[in-house]
């Protein structure tokens, strides 16, 4: 007999088979983390109710088992591997299986050359994100399974993170989206990550094998992996032992059941795991600490006997809805804090129904609302004001310390920050793309730990060694923790060290600050993560600094936008009546906007007939009726000038060039250039998701930028078009604009052509001129292109190739002074009409509406006008600054931030590709560059997919400082 | 105490009083070529101190002070630095820090400027920075790279690709463990003291210590055995610190692995075979050419002399020369890619390939640009090249836990023992020449 033993990151998996390769006994059972206990619980199991397999072969496989086979010394059996011997005896003629488990995801192509494939460093997609996605909709897993069933659309969702992913699905809840199409929408992701980070440019097809829990439990999501790869995959039997089984078979070590048991209970670690000091020497040094916390506390009155005007403030939240009423003197009368799973309106009209039951006599004078949810909350009820939440949280944390420097508040998804300067909000911190760090991060944990969040926290209070587990993401977070449990780590510390991490995270990740001094001394701390007495002594001790936490941490956005309401109180409220919202129904519809090519989806809430609320959109258009005013958009101009160089028929062959990275910069000097010498041009469409698509599972590396990952589906639109010519040349260079110390691309947009043509399997059959070129030496780009050519094309003509180039450097000088000059009138008109300028900045390619995903439409909703940095870069010489500053297209960053710090109607927002390296070192100078001016240094990040709420938040909290 | 002088951009320089006084500390990388480096440092006046530390406070240190989203290696490297600054066993007031800079398009040339704003941050604004660089970026007072230390150094590197390669390829078999670690000792201690008297660089020294190297390496007493044979690759700085890869050699060793890990040489070629490339791809002076021309010859020259007499020791795996490793990807990636390690990259998989150790780990800090290109985006190509090739990437981050990469690394080496069981009957594939030759070896060195 031989025994199988696989330890995944959440379950244990154990089988027994016979010399036939027959199971005789199999176990799959969830371990919490305590692996060392319950594998012993059921070796031991194993050992009664099968006593024969006491001596047998026995071999361990599993993400979480290598480390104990390691140190007891049982034989080890790589997991994916162990798979593939599984397969090759239970099912015979498999051409490819996918597995998903706990935190890995692997696909393994078994026939046709032997490749086997596993997720990177990143876990998206995989059981625990399905988990976790299931905690964000409230719904127990095979409550998801059934949703997804009745789903009638699907909405993108972020597939290469999960934790990106969860950023979009919130924003979802909160406009009413319906959790059956999110089920599905979900399922879609998961198969997109698979396919996208691991097939990498081979194609799935012929029999398909799925294996794993995820795959096992859920037929709808393996019926998204049917639809997607137009086949029927097949779940066989035990497919969830068969990293067990590969195991068993692969055995070939004989054990006593006793020998092991006996090891693994020896089996200790070395502690070598890296701590920080306790939070709490004794309970003594708690004591004092609790008891100078709660003396920041806000007053209260007995709503029982109050009567007269009062104040409502909600703070519509990712995870949960807050509310407060507030008298006439300021004092507390009320407070709700509702769970809101996902469905903010039922949640609000309850309280609203308790109120008016409870207390007719009071009258609400005036109400605000702020959050995720306010768009929403205040068209349902009639709300009178919405409010920034940063502001909310401003005005509420100003009552605890009128002179207040610092304000840093942890939610449930967000971690939001502000400096404060003469009263008002200075500098803003947000983390955007990734949510690790806050408190649903915590709750997760627990929750996987097996406990609630406050009795998880408050254990870490006198643990001993809080593990240090990094600042990175959450995904990660549990590989860490797996291993300091490995390495001997206590609940306590790992406790402990959760908290530690999310502080760490705040501070370094979201704030970047270097020192406490950074964030002044006068901090207030807020949001419902903040509670845990845990968390914040870890702030403290991290910053070296004593904070106040008011005694409503969680409900401080409700307050302030109760304070702001009452300040703006109007003569009546124009809150929903009580029989108005007994009758309030609400709707949720979605539709497609077809306003432009942005094409957002649509949320329609419509409540009791008459009352419409659209959420999802960028810009204006579909809910004031109106076209965006673009004369005001060097985005938009930009885009219509390039447009100009389209598509052309020429004499000789067509020239195929892909619209992306570089080439919206260089698309007018290359047109020029081939249509002089008698080329036609075409141009590949422009970017959306679909053309995405098609070119996705060519994509080598998954965490390369999204710009560039684009690239693929430009390549792949042309190829399909039937082109058989593409131009695409590589370039180490840029044009020298006298900005920096050098003029290089970045190395992706500079070689990117490479990856095209080594990860396309059809690029052989079409000539793709993917040459080294240097157009920053306007003398010898000639004679070198014409070398370049003559090589892929006859009858090439040095004379006509000097002539060509002249006029093409011509005509991009002649571009680069159109923008300009349309820049500069930009700017008059800004400034006759008294408008704030935006410099957003970023690099050529960030135009593209599918990479910035409308933020500029956005932007001008606001008001304000928009300019791209080059139109004032070139108003700044070469100066030294802090950095080598190398790039072309960052140095015009710098001088572009440099040109606008005394520019009192300009602000520079930076638009930052998620996974763009050489940002890490822009936004830190841009940032230092204006700051010491005095200006507010905004940074977006963006990606594939972006929730446009955070960077919303962000840009009304630096519009509201203006 | 040595006065604190600025240039006009505001740069603390490292005066000659410094040189006096102050203490140089310098990151570790490839521990047998920095040894010998720093010892040349040293006989020119240099105090300096190799950090050899690793904890993983380095990396929390690196978080503090450097953009979380910037390279590993700049986290790490700056980490232990700052590190190394807090410790308390170093005068501050008499502590420089020394960091190479190479100036390609890559994040890697900032790292200077990245550590100068961390220390800023981190309250060392006081200690000054020394950038080691041959392109001529920041000229100190206190120390300059002559033409002797130049030689000296180059020889350094030489020595240790030499023996770094010969010892990857003994240890695994000795009979006698510890022999190998015990050569390296001894030579580094030997080479020390040549290159102090001004010996070892030339030629002709060259050639006789080379000689003597691979024949002591030949002595040692080897067992005759199949092993699973793994090439590194990858990005500079994870590629060669155990630091960087979380001891990715020794992980190797404890699975049974013999390892092969290119060396410094031919990065070094490589990147004066850039500006020639540069040259022919976009134009450029005559004079320029020739003088690239004439330090590219001159290692060119020192790369034949190691490869000649290596393989005069016929039980070693030799390494290829630049021009043969430059033709392996003709057609595959341009010459002109040049940033981070470039074409070079994708030739080194090819080359192992080709020299049996088609079992590759690609090494690169989480998110490096140019790995996306010449390492991840290349590995498709290469399987089509060479089907054998049996490559995994791992990523290197302060958040990538080591269980997760040796997982990954265990998955290559599942197919790599199956490949090699598959190939038992056929001694000549995928036997280590070394463990092979032993009987010869004895003879060939007595013939000399």
């Amino acid at each position: 007999m031989k025994i199988g033993l696989d330890i995944g990151s959440t379950t244990i998996k154990c089988v027994i088979i016979n010399e036939n390769n027959e199971i005789v006994y199999k176990s799959y059972e969830r371990h919490y983390s305590q692996i060392k206990q319950k594998l012993i619980d059921i070796l031991s199991k194993v050992k009664k109710e099968m006593p024969e397999s006491n001596f047998s072969q026995i071999a361990i496989s599993g993400s979480a088992g290598m480390g104990i086979a390691e140190k007891c010394g049982v034989q080890f059996v790589q997991e994916v591997y162990a798979t593939r011997t599984a397969a090759n005896v239970f099912a015979k003629g498999t051409d490819v299986i996918i597995e998903l488990g706990g935190e890995d995801a692997k696909i393994l192509f078994l026939t046709g050359g032997l490749e086997v494939r596993m997720n990177g460093s990143c876990a998206g997609g995989t059981g625990a994100f399905i988990d976790q996605m299931a905690t964000l909709l409230a719904v127990p897993i095979d409550k998801m399974n059934d949703l997804s069933m009745q789903y009638e659309k699907t909405y993108t969702i972020a597939s290469r993170c999960g934790v990106f992913a969860k950023s979009d699905i919130q924003p979802l809840l909160n406009q009413g989206a319906k959790k059956s199409d999110i089920a599905k929408s979900i399922f879609m992701a998961v198969v997109n990550q698979t396919i996208a980070g691991l097939s990498q440019g081979r194609k799935i097809c012929g029999n398909v094998l799925y294996l794993g829990g995820p795959l096992t439990f859920m037929n709808e999501l393996r019926k998204s992996f049917d639809e997607t790869l137009s086949l029927v995959g097949n779940c066989p039997e035990n497919s969830l032992y068969y990293v067990a089984l590969g195991a068993a078979i692969g055995a070939s070590e004989t054990y006593s059941l006793d020998g092991i048991v006996q090891k693994v209970e020896n089996y200790k670690s070395d502690d070598a795991f890296a701590y920080n000091n306790p939070l709490f020497k004794d309970e003594k040094e708690y004591e004092e600490f609790k008891d100078r916390h709660q003396k920041s506390i806000i007053k209260k009155g007995d709503i029982e006997n109050y009567s007269g005007d009062v104040y409502l403030g909600v703070d519509a939240g990712s995870t949960t809805v807050k509310a407060v009423i507030i008298g006439e003197n300021n004092e507390l009368l009320y407070s709700k804090y509702l769970p809101n799973n996902g469905d903010l309106v039922p949640v609000v009209k309850s309280f609203l129904e308790e109120i008016f039951e409870k207390y007719p006599n009071l009258n609400i004078k005036s109400s605000a609302a702020t959050g995720y949810g306010e768009e929403l909350i205040k068209n349902a009820f009639s709300i009178d004001f919405g409010i920034v939440e940063t502001v909310a949280h401003l005005i509420a944390a100003k009552k605890f310390m009128p002179d207040v420097e610092f304000i840093i508040d942890i939610g449930g998804q967000d971690i939001k920050c502000f400096k404060v300067r003469n009263g008002v909000i200075d500098n803003i911190f947000l983390n955007e793309a990734c949510s690790s760090g806050c408190g649903s991060f915590l709750q997760t944990f627990a929750n996987a730990l097996g406990y609630s969040i406050s009795d998880f926290a408050q254990l870490g209070l006198f643990a001993k060694k809080p593990v240090d587990l990094g600042s990175r993401c959450t995904v990660f977070m549990n590989s860490s923790v797996k291993q300091a449990q490995k390495d001997g780590a206590y609940i306590e510390d790992i406790s402990a060290g959760l908290s530690l991490s999310i502080v760490k995270n705040a501070l370094y990740k979201v704030i970047r600050a270097g020192s406490p001094d950074e964030l002044g001394k006068k901090i207030v701390v807020q949001g419902g993560t903040f509670l845990n007495d845990a968390v914040l002594r870890a702030f403290e001790q991290e910053i070296m600094t004593n904070v106040i936490r008011p005694d409503i941490s969680g409900l401080m956005g409700a307050y302030g936008a109760a304070l702001y309401a009452k300040k703006k109180a109007p003569i009546s409220s124009a809150i929903i009546k009580k029989d108005e919202l007994k009758n309030l129904i609400h709707e949720v519809k979605s539709t497609l906007c077809n306003g432009c090519s942005n094409h957002c989806k649509l949320t329609i809430n419509i409540f009791s007939k008459d009352k419409k609320y659209i959420s999802g959109n960028r810009c204006e258009k579909p809910t004031a009726n109106k076209e965006s005013d673009d004369r005001l958009n060097m985005y938009a101009y930009k885009l219509g000038l390039l447009k100009q160089y389209g598509d052309t028929k020429g004499e000789r062959e067509t020239i195929g060039i892909p619209m992306g990275l570089n080439m919206f910069e260089l698309l007018p000097f290359w047109h020029k250039f081939f249509t002089e010498l008698g080329f036609g041009i075409k141009v590949s469409p422009p970017s959306s998701s679909e053309l995405y698509m098609l070119g996705q599972h060519t994509i080598p590396s998954d965490t390369i930028c999204f710009p560039a990952k684009l690239m693929h589906g430009h390549v792949e639109a042309l190829m399909v078009g039937g082109i058989k010519t593409i131009f695409y040349p590589c370039m180490s260079y840029n044009f020298d604009e006298g900005l920096g110390d050098n003029h290089y691309n970045c190395p992706v947009v500079a070689y990117y052509p490479e990856v095209i043509t080594a990860n396309f399997k059809d690029i052989k059959n079409i000539t793709f001129i993917k040459d080294y070129v240097g157009i920053h030496k306007e003398k010898e780009f000639p004679k070198k292109i014409y070398k370049i050519l003559s090589q892929h094309f006859d009858n090439i003509q040095l004379i006509d190739v000097m002539s060509a180039s002249r006029k093409a450097y011509k005509e991009y000088d002649n571009y680069i002074k159109r923008v300009r000059e349309k820049g500069q009138e930009i700017i008059n008109f800004a400034e006759k009409e008294n408008r704030q300028i935006i410099v957003l900045s970023g690099r050529p390619y960030h135009i593209d509406p599918e990479i910035n995903h409308g933020i500029d439409k956005l932007i001008l909703s606001f008001g304000a006008a928009i300019i791209s940095e080059d139109v004032v870069s070139g108003k700044e010489g070469y100066e030294k600054i802090n950095v080598l500053n190398q790039w072309t297209y960052h140095s015009r960053l710098y001088s572009a931030a440099k040109y606008i710090k005394d520019k009192k109607n300009m602000n520079l927002v930076q638009l930052v590709s998620f996974g763009c390296g050489i940002d890490a070192i822009t936004t830190d100078e841009v940032r230092d560059i204006l700051e010491k001016e005095g200006k507010i240094y905004t940074q977006l990040k963006i990606d594939e997919i972006t929730n446009l709420g955070a960077i919303k938040i962000r840009l009304r909290s630096l519009f509201a400082t203006l | 105490m040595a006065e604190l002088c600025y240039n006009k951009e505001g740069r603390l320089i490292f005066t000659k009083e410094m040189k006096k006084e102050y203490t140089i500390l310098l990151p570790m990388m490839l521990p047998i070529h920095f040894k010998l480096i720093q010892n040349t440092l040293e006989h020119y006046g240099y105090k300096t101190e190799l950090l050899e530390t690793n904890c993983p406070e380095i990396a929390t240190e690196g978080l503090k002070y450097v953009h979380n989203d910037t390279c590993y290696p700049a986290i790490l490297v700056i980490g232990q630095f700052i590190h190394a600054l807090k410790s308390g066993k170093y005068d501050l007031n008499k502590t420089a820090l020394m960091i190479t800079q190479t100036g390609g398009g890559c994040r890697a040339s900032n790292y200077i400027h990245l550590l100068r704003k961390a220390l800023r941050k981190a309250g060392f604004e006081k200690i000054p920075v020394i950038s080691l660089n041959l392109s001529g970026f920041e000229k100190n007072s206190g120390f300059k790279v002559t033409i002797p230390i130049l030689k000296r150094m180059v020889a350094g590197l030489v020595y240790g690709d030499t023996l770094m390669l010969l010892k990857n390829q003994t240890k695994p078999f000795e009979v006698n463990k510890g022999e190998s670690l015990r050569l390296i000792d001894k030579w580094t201690e030997k080479l020390t003291k040549q290159l102090n008297e001004g010996l070892g660089s030339s030629i002709k020294d060259l050639k006789n210590n080379l000689n003597e190297i691979a024949a002591d390496f030949s002595n040692i007493k080897v067992k005759k055995e199949r092993k699973v044979k793994v090439g590194i690759v990858g990005e500079i700085y994870v590629k060669y610190s155990s630091l960087g890869n979380n001891n990715l050699e020794e992980f190797l060793e404890n699975q049974g692995c013999e390892i092969c890990v290119p060396g410094i040489l031919n990065f070094m070629l490589f990147k004066i075979d850039n500006r020639l490339e540069d040259i022919k791809l976009y134009g450029g002076s005559w004079l320029k050419k020739h003088i690239i021309l004439v330090l590219l010859n001159y290692f060119k020259k020192i790369e034949k002399v190691l490869i000649k007499t290596i393989s005069k020791h016929s039980n070693f795996e030799v390494p290829k020369p630049y021009e043969e490793i430059k033709a392996l990807v003709d057609g595959v990636i341009g010459y002109g890619n040049k940033m981070g390690e470039g074409w070079l990259l994708t030739a080194e998989m090819l080359e192992l390939c080709g020299s049996n150790y088609e079992n590759i780990v690609c090494t690169q800090p989480f998110g490096c640009l140019p790995n996306h290109i010449c390492g991840k985006g290349m590995i498709h190509k290469i399987k089509e090249i060479n089907s054998k090739a049996n490559i995994v990437a791992i990523d290197y981050d302060p958040g990538s836990p080591k269980v997760n990469q040796e997982n990954r690394i265990k998955l290559m080496l599942s197919i790599a023992k199956e490949n090699l069981n598959n190939t038992m009957e056929d001694p000549k594939i995928n036997i280590s020449k070394r463990s092979t030759n032993q009987v010869i070896s004895k003879y060939s060195i007595s013939h000399q």
